[in-house]
């Protein structure tokens, strides 16, 4: 008898039995929406997921970030995004978390914002945090998230090129070359970073992990590749340490081979894969962690 | 304390995505502006000072995009600026999070309002064009404009609602009424109730009570009794006549006769065949609760509802229609114990986009009714987190009248939930009774009276609510964890008729309610007590709460920011009995209530209706044999067989990672699907189907027919994409024209003979096939009467289908999967082209809808799913509106391969000619791939059942699919799919873009 290879360690690396020791911190409420699936996400990984109420969290005390190696900020529609997208929900973690989140990132914890949390934490200025020293609590917002040019939400898939030479741990390691495919729907995720020093540094040192690519495979700001016109491509952001990581397309939604919306003529094809390949850019933190690099 | 007004703007360089977006829809309506800005503005009437509101400022702009002041931005020289902002009391979403926002950031909680605006600068404008820019941005109804030109002074003018005094409770001198002053008083105070019903309550506070009624008693009576809530028409004994003379009476009325019956007799027909195991009934709560719940896993029951919420969306179609899908939702949250929200459907049928020409006074043009109604449900559905599965749309010019705006919601359900089956509600004497979620204004006040009245001159602006899908958001959320914690007992929807409504139903179960609405939490004073219980502000559900699990709850509301109020106590006096302080507002007898209103017999009388055909040879000669493939063109660019996919994309729907079949399909991702698929938890193989079918153009020539027709062709969608046939289950959604004979409505026996026709016809059609009806809900008044002229909608049935799949990963799409396949069509086709789409596009009137063969569809749907089940079938689509051509080319464009389609076999079998078998809509047909080696078996299996070989699938030429078709030898046409693909996508734009 012989022991079926298990495919999440076969296709993103991840030892389960080593990841149970991992607590993901899943934070919902508010309008947030993502929960379930992300939740579902991890716990693929074999990462112990908590989803707590942001209420909960912010009425907890001192140590209440600190159980958790990664946390988890969702999409959604946090407060309806009035205002501005992430707006409001961003304001009330700066007041009310800001220093418990500046610790947990000084002391090497990782975090992951996807679509609305992206936005929350470039609002929050934990994104990209560039020159931000440890101690200092967050940095001040240095970019935006702005309306897509087309304006609107939209849902449609999108491929994505990672950089290689980026920091960041979530997509460090994948595979060369390899394309990656999730459903995008936001109408804010066009990056805008208005300093040109700034923007210079974010290029030089690698800070966007992913780009919106072209059937070609090269990084576009065409519509609908690229569905916000966000320039260079840019579709995520890390910081300089690459253990804060924020993107807009939804990896949680590609968590079965069956979300794919071309997975009959893959599997006639004969490349069907075994899990939703969207755990590709959540197993890069998974593993950072277990191996230590978190 | 003073307000203080903030603006915030894009920075001047950047390109400002809402002004590009304004500047378009202007330009669209005639008004050419250059270089439209728009800016956000926040009024803040918070009791701050103006250090506080310049901190608030600064954390609301974004630094690096924006720019705001505190009072206003400059203006640039010699432009109109238009602000288009709420009526006071209309719901401000914006505003409640600016307010919250607010809070936050001044650390302190906050009394007053913020109220948000949007502020246009239009440059390059004349004076009359900057009125008419502003007619086309905003709607009187509920917003209100203010131009000014640069430069200007500040405005600090904000819509506060309410009056200082509330009305006080006063008594209608009914009992000294003769008929005409009856009347007046129904008509005056927007009651909706008939002479008769009006006599009935008469007599009851003449007889029994001896004192006359309160204002809001008879507020509740109209609420309880209207049509929309019970449903009269379909209640009532009906005398049908027959063509022929004959006579025969309804007595129990067609939701028992016809509706309930069809689900009795399929339950039993269950049992006798043992199809269930003992205590696992398929079907666990129907007709008596907010939603249908059928059994699905060991774990979880299925909820579905679809509603309509017509109306409303002709008077204000964002508000309405985002109230619809909002409030569809809420009937599944108050279903049992609670339900998960787990997909969103929709359906529209509007007027003619590019309907040219007046309209009566009083009516949006269709193209903006249509773009108001999506950008509702978008934004109801997205901010919800919940994803859509199905969405379609049809267009007639009747439904300019009225368009119809169905919205539905599928939900699952825990068998058990904290140890308790959660299907069942269990409230108790002694139970406090808990309003959850929004605060009451006088949003919605009539709604449900409203709804059952024709569309006038004078329609109550209040009838319209706006939802608040965040507000409900947090409310489902909630009531989640509550309902894990077993916090509550009982829980229903406040939608039409509001507490009275609400109330009085839960009341039904422990016998009695008392409620003092003094306690009630109001979004500003003012309201009379009356209006105060039947309003039907947003957002809102009531709940039983036992008393010692009150703190419980309150204490997690609060911690969740969600407002819960207890009102009263459940008691078993046999009354609905409501205070305001110490003032008695309402003390009715439940059984009164719920069972005293007095049903007439209606009067129904069938004849065909006259129906000129097109002479002999109009068809021929309109639609020439050398012309079929241009024919096809057309067709696909034709607003109901047009891709609608740009609006569509607009709309999640993958949230949740469920999704398997997504609503568009194909290598390019933009075909419809035949019916969608999704999981319902992770990690499990189990998932639901859903497909639906709605042919009102049928009802023209015989109500019948369509019932029959939307019935068979959701059955057939759901059973294409995978679904097993022995657990599906239809919902049944009527929208009427008034079928009740009175002066302005001559024809109601005809129209009424249609309801009965279409009821009976689906009774049979739910019996052949199995299915029973789990839910459902009628909107019988969809007429307008505007400026003399009555437009009635065309009778309008949608059957909605949920199947249920064991394994998600044996699902079926359209797409060809190969070269090589061969394509079959199964199920018989005839010269059945009246009423088709090919008659609409040709303007023609052509004879004979289609006519369902409901045993021989059953009998054949059981052998197609045996033959699918045993992996012979590839891909399948249901054969529909448009007929086998637009099945065909819906194939040639998701798979951009070849369809080498050869019609001689199927002409020589239904001694046809190219153009009925190319466009006949026909029912009950499949057209579907399967390999190569699968061929003999299904001759086998399927020849029986009218199965004809049509041609095989080939190689793409370049990287396009083409649809080539012979007949005899001879060549019909070629298309290519760019083409096709053009006209498809043209047909139907997305009005935004």
């Amino acid at each position: 008898m012989t022991l079926a290879p298990d495919p999440i360690h076969q296709l993103f690396g991840v030892d389960r039995a080593r990841a149970r020791e991992l607590r993901v911190l899943v934070l919902t409420g508010y309008g947030l929406n993502c929960e379930a699936e992300t939740q579902a996400a991890f716990e693929r990984l074999g990462a112990a997921v908590e989803r707590r109420h942001v209420a909960d969290i912010l009425e907890g005390g001192d140590d209440v970030l600190r159980p958790y190696k990664i946390l988890a900020f969702i999409g959604g529609f946090s407060f309806g995004d009035h205002i501005a997208s992430g707006r409001v929900f961003a304001n009330r973690l700066r007041f009310r978390l800001g220093d418990r989140l500046a610790r947990h990132i000084d002391d090497g914890g990782l975090a992951i914002g996807i679509c609305n949390g992206f936005q929350a934490l470039v609002k929050l200025g934990a994104l990209p945090a560039v020159g931000r020293s440890v101690g200092s609590g967050l940095a001040p917002q240095s970019v935006t998230l702005a309306p897509n040019d087309r304006l609107g939400y939209r849902d449609a898939w999108v491929r994505l090129a990672a950089d290689p030479q980026s920091p960041c741990l979530f997509t460090r390691g994948l595979p060369e070359g390899l394309v990656l495919e999730a459903p995008s729907r936001h109408g804010e995720g066009k990056l805008v970073i208005a300093d040109p020093e700034l923007a210079a540094e974010i290029e030089r040192a690698h800070l966007i992990p992913l780009r919106y690519i072209d059937p070609s495979g090269r990084p576009t700001e065409a519509w609908p590749a690229n569905p916000s016109g966000s320039p260079g491509g840019a579709a995520a952001l890390c910081d300089p340490s690459g253990r804060i990581f924020g993107l807009m397309p939804h990896p949680e939604a590609y968590l079965d081979p069956e979300n794919h919306p071309d997975w009959i003529a893959q599997r006639e094809a004969g490349t069907l894969p075994p899990c939703g390949l969207g755990l590709h850019l959540l197993a890069g933190g998974v593993r950072a962690v277990i191996d230590g690099l978190g | 304390m003073p307000v203080y007004r903030l603006e915030i703007a894009t920075r001047p360089g950047l390109r400002d995505a809402l002004g590009e977006a304004t500047e378009r829809r202007l330009i669209a309506s005639g008004v050419e502006p250059h270089g439209v800005r728009a800016r956000k503005v926040y009024h803040l009437d918070l009791g701050i000072d103006a250090d506080e509101a310049a901190r608030i400022l600064a954390h609301l702009v974004d630094p690096i995009t924006e720019i705001g002041a505190l009072g206003m931005l400059d203006d640039p020289p010699g432009a109109y600026l238009l602000t288009v902002g709420l009526r006071p009391g209309v719901t401000d979403s914006v505003g409640h999070s600016v307010a919250r926002a607010a809070a936050d950031c001044l650390g302190r909680p906050l009394a007053g309002a913020a109220y948000s605006s949007i502020l246009y600068a239009l440059p390059g404008l004349t004076e009359a064009d900057a009125h008419r820019a502003g007619r086309a941005l905003h709607n009187p109804l509920i917003e209100r404009l203010r131009l000014d030109t640069a430069p200007r002074a500040l405005d600090l003018d904000v819509p506060r609602a309410g009056a200082a005094k509330a009305p006080a409770t006063a008594l209608i001198p009914l009992r000294a009424a003769d008929d005409a002053q009856l009347l007046e008083i129904s008509r005056a105070g927007v009651l909706s109730l008939s002479l008769l019903e009006m006599q009935a309550i008469q007599r009851h506070f003449a007889d029994e009570l001896r004192r006359d009624p309160t204002d809001a008693e008879l507020e509740c009576l109209a609420q309880t009794w209207s049509e929309h809530c019970k449903h009269k028409i379909f209640a009532s004994p009906i005398d049908y006549t027959d063509p022929q003379g004959q006579r025969r009476r309804i007595d129990r009325g067609l939701f028992r006769a016809a509706i309930r019956g069809a689900t009795e007799a399929v339950a039993e027909r269950r049992r006798a065949l043992a199809l269930d195991p003992p205590g696992e009934d398929f079907l666990v709560s129907v007709f008596h609760d907010n939603a249908g719940v059928v059994r699905f896993t060991e774990r979880d029951h299925l909820v579905y509802k679809v509603e309509t919420h017509n109306s409303p969306s002709a008077l204000d179609p964002y508000g309405g229609a985002m109230t619809g899908i909002v409030g569809v939702n809420r009937d599944s949250l108050g279903t049992g114990l609670g339900a998960e929200l787990l997909t969103n459907v929709w359906a529209y049928c509007f007027g003619e986009p590019d309907h040219r020409g007046a309209l009566p006074a009083g009516l949006m043009h269709p193209a903006r009714i249509r773009e108001g109604v999506h950008h509702g449900v978008i934004d109801g559905g997205n901010h919800s987190g919940i994803p859509y599965s199905r969405g379609l749309e049809l267009f007639d010019p009747r439904y300019a009248g009225k368009p119809l705006v169905y919205c539905g919601t599928v939900a699952v359900m825990p068998v058990l939930s904290a140890g308790r089956p959660t299907a069942v509600k269990r409230a108790a004497v002694g139970d406090h009774i808990v309003m959850l979620g929004g605060r009451i204004g006088k949003d919605g006040i009539h709604g449900a009276t409203f709804s059952s009245v024709e569309l006038g001159d004078d329609s109550p602006a209040q009838a319209v609510q706006i939802g608040d899908p965040i507000t409900q958001k947090m409310m489902a959320d909630f009531l989640h964890e509550a309902r894990e914690a077993a916090l509550y007992s009982s829980l229903t929807d406040n939608g039409a008729g509001g507490l009275s409504s609400s109330v009085g139903e839960m009341a039904q179960a422990t016998g009695g309610a008392e409620i003092d609405l003094a306690l009630a939490p109001l979004k500003y004073p003012g309201l009379a007590p009356w209006e105060i219980l039947i309003s039907e502000a947003q957002e809102r559900m009531t709940l039983a709460v036992p008393p010692d699990r009150l703190g419980a709850l309150l204490e997690l509301a609060a911690r969740r920011e969600v407002e819960a109020t207890a009102l009263g106590r459940f008691t078993d006096s046999g009354r609905l009995v409501v205070r305001h302080g110490d003032q008695l507002v309402c003390d009715l007898s439940l059984e009164f209530l719920h069972d005293g209103v007095p049903l007439p017999t209606l009067r129904a009388r069938w004849g065909p209706p006259p129906r000129p055909l097109s002479p002999p040879g109009a068809l021929a000669g309109a639609c020439p044999q050398d012309q079929l493939g241009a024919t096809l063109l057309a067709l696909l660019r034709r607003p109901n067989l047009a891709s609608g996919e740009a609006m569509a994309r607009r709309y999640d729907h993958e949230v949740k990672g469920l999704s398997v079949i997504k609503p568009w399909v194909g290598v390019r991702r933009d075909v419809p699907a035949t019916a969608t698929v999704m999981r319902v938890r992770h990690g499990r193989p189990e998932g639901i189907v859903l497909g639906e079918g709605i042919h009102p153009y049928y009802s023209d020539i015989d109500a019948e027919a369509m019932a029959h027709a939307a019935l068979d062709e959701g059955v057939r969608r759901v059973l294409c994409a995978g679904a097993r046939d022995d657990r599906l289950a239809a919902l049944d959604n009527f929208c009427w024209p008034d079928p009740v004979l009175s002066d302005r409505t001559p024809d109601g026996e005809h129209k009424l003979a249609q309801l009965v026709r279409c009821c009976e016809g689906l009774r049979a059609a739910c019996e052949a096939y199995g299915v029973p009806l789990i839910s459902g809900k009628d909107s019988m008044k969809n007429d307008a009467f505007l400026g003399g002229v009555k437009i009635s909608i065309p009778p309008t049935l949608l059957c909605s289908v949920i199947g249920q799949l064991p394994d998600v990963r044996r699902a079926l799409d359209l797409t060809p999967v190969a070269a090589g396949d061969p394509i079959f069509m199964l199920g018989p086709v005839a010269d059945e082209l009246g009423a088709s789409e090919l008659e609409r596009h040709l303007g023609l009137t052509l004879a004979r809808a289609p006519r369902t063969d409901l045993a021989a569809g059953a009998a054949r749907y059981r052998a197609f799913v045996a033959a699918r089940d045993a992996g012979l079938v590839r891909s399948a689509h249901v054969i529909g509106r448009g007929g086998l051509a637009l099945a065909l080319a819906h194939m040639t464009l998701a798979g951009e391969r070849g369809l080498d389609i050869d019609l001689t076999r199927a002409t020589a079998a239904a001694d046809l000619d190219l153009t009925a078998l190319l466009f006949s809509e026909s029912t009950g047909r499949i057209l579907f791939t399967a390999r190569p080696a699968a061929a003999d078996p299904l001759h086998q299996q399927l020849l029986p059942h009218g199965l004809t070989p049509i041609g095989h699938v080939a190689p793409s030429r370049g990287d396009r699919g083409w649809l080539r078709i012979t007949s005899g030898g001879r060549p019909v046409f070629d298309l290519d799919s760019a083409a096709m693909r053009a006209n498809f996508q043209a047909g139907l734009d997305d009005p935004r873009t």
